[in-house]
């Protein structure tokens, strides 16, 4: 396969006069890893839910390189075609899990979801991807059947990471996945989601503020100000050597014990 | 059969005629739609909800003079339920009313279908608590609305994933869902799944009323029903040990009625027309 997986031209979004997206162009390469980083309000999460087809932009295209059939403009999708691609070739990991699990029923059904909804039938086979996927996210397989609500908020995203993961996407979305985790566990989930990028050949769009996440998990980096791309790069050139005003800022207000 | 004349103080089956052409076009477009819901607005019957103003509704706005009606609740003719709705249409509409399945025209039924097979022409009028089959797992309504159009029905096995994880099969007993002509997914209504077989490829229409949540909808005559499954745990309707105390029959299906304190037990037909009505044969045959 040549070119871009995914090619997102002239994305712009506004809500009345707040501009949220002012027409940002980029290119996600099969296998690579784009971290979006950038200030509370700066357009971060409405670009991640353009790009994703969760929001309608208000103009510019999303064009994505499918499986089988080429290319396709995934905002002029038709419904059902766009939920096929979001739960076959894609995931979308929310910062809150509770946003992306179902947290009324159990673990191995959470992860079987996506299985069945594409026509998987045979409950053996469901369940054991359920307990393969549990294993490789390093949740003890004995939790199979217990609900979300009992799992810690770590094991929780890691349940939904998981999920997403079960369906051997190739563009993963992932929404400051780290968020509401206390320290050590966000250094095991980043450690893990590594792993599984690295192991998996994702293709991966990571939206976050830290700038620790976006330093182990991207290979390149947009930074994001008031709606506009201000600087892209090679993630160590961008958090080493900054270029742009307020990249320089952002890099020299990170905290070092 | 008993005959019955009609009160003149109310309108024909006690519903307005407009009111009752508005159930009709909601009713032709559920026989047109197999398994879709089709909203309609719904009134206020003199009885409670719960006790089957959904049904009563449909059957009024299908039933006429000459129609012969049976009323079920449970399989039996002779609860408060099944005896007031038949007393309700005997007086509003005069028509007659019978406990026979053979003779009725239309039987309104709340969670059984009869074990006496009904034929063409017949109509089977269900009650129904809960029209939506994703309800359990989606509470939005336009959210569900959008599953059934996009026939995103992953989730209805997610339910049953859950069934088995937890109980080993899939403990689902009742309003167990089906697939309508390989489109909807519905909600059988309470009936047991043992009489789910009953409604594929069945010769007499189906129509269901939900009264407080305000839908309609249909299965026509010869349409395909198949029970949502998996491959490794397929469908499969309750069997029993025993046969029916009364008329001993092994094919229906039974209820357990406890007799003493001691913990006696004994297992009838819950169809009760089908229960007398082989007991009746039994003791022709005998005297003969």
């Amino acid at each position: 396969m040549s070119g871009p997986l995914l090619d997102v031209r002239n994305v712009s979004k506004a809500y009345g006069s707040t501009v949220a997206c002012a027409g940002i162009s980029f290119r996600l390469w099969p296998g690579e890893v784009l971290g979006i980083v950038g200030e509370s309000g700066s357009g971060k999460t409405t670009l991640l839910h353009c790009v994703s087809g969760r929001l309608r932009p208000d103009a510019g295209e999303v064009i994505y390189q499918t499986r089988h059939r080429g290319t396709v403009d995934v905002l002029h999708l038709g419904e059902a075609e766009q939920r096929m691609l979001m739960r076959t070739d894609w995931g979308f990991v929310h910062q809150n899990p509770r946003e992306g699990l179902r947290m009324a029923v159990s673990a191995g059904a959470n992860v079987g979801e996506r299985l069945m909804a594409v026509g998987a039938r045979h409950y053996g086979r469901i369940r054991d991807s359920a307990l393969d996927w549990l294993d490789k996210v390093e949740i003890d397989t004995g939790r199979i059947d217990d609900l979300p609500v009992t799992f810690s908020g770590g094991m929780q995203q890691r349940l939904q990471i998981a999920r997403n993961l079960v369906s051997g996407p190739r563009l993963v979305f992932l929404d400051e996945p780290t968020g509401g985790l206390d320290v050590s566990v966000q250094a095991r989930l980043l450690d893990l989601l590594r792993g599984l990028v690295a192991r998996l050949g994702l293709s991966a769009i990571v939206v976050t503020h830290d700038l620790a996440v976006a330093r182990l998990l991207a290979h390149r980096l947009m930074v994001m100000r008031r709606g506009e791309v201000v600087e892209t790069g090679l993630t160590d050139q961008v958090l080493d050597d900054p270029q742009h005003p307020y990249t320089q800022l952002l890099v020299s207000s990170v905290l070092h014990p | 059969m008993t005959a019955t004349t009609r009160d003149p103080q109310y309108n024909f089956a006690y519903l307005d005629e407009q009111t009752k052409r508005m159930i009709r076009r909601a009713i032709l477009k559920a026989v047109a739609i197999p398994g879709y819901q089709v909203p309609f607005a719904s009134r206020e019957m003199p009885m409670p909800y719960g006790w089957g103003t959904g049904g009563v509704q449909v059957t009024a706005a299908i039933i006429g003079p000459d129609d012969t009606l049976k009323v079920i609740d449970q399989g039996a003719d002779d609860t408060t339920n099944a005896v007031s709705i038949r007393k309700f249409f005997a007086r509003t509409a005069g028509v007659a009313t019978t406990a026979n399945t053979t003779e009725a025209t239309i039987v309104q039924t709340r969670h059984r279908i009869p074990e006496t097979p009904m034929v063409e022409g017949q109509i089977l009028v269900y009650q129904v608590p809960i029209p939506e089959p994703l309800r359990w797992l989606e509470p939005r309504e336009a959210e569900t609305r959008r599953m059934h159009a996009l026939s995103d029905y992953g989730s209805m096995h997610v339910k049953l994933y859950e069934d088995i994880s937890h109980h080993g099969r899939i403990a689902t007993t009742y309003d167990y869902p089906v697939l309508v002509n390989d489109r909807y997914v519905m909600a059988s209504s309470p009936i047991p799944k043992f009489d789910n077989p009953k409604m594929d490829n069945a010769p007499f229409l189906q129509l269901f009323g939900a009264g407080r949540e305000k839908r309609i909808y249909a299965i026509p005559p010869w349409t395909a029903v198949k029970c949502l499954d998996f491959e490794d745990h397929p469908f499969e309707v309750q069997h029993w040990d025993d046969a029916c105390a009364i008329c001993g029959a092994t094919d229906s299906f039974l209820d357990e009625i406890v007799t003493d304190d001691a913990g006696g037990r004994m297992f009838v037909c819950s169809d009760t027309d089908y229960c007398s009505g082989r007991v009746a044969a039994d003791q022709k045959e005998s005297a003969a």
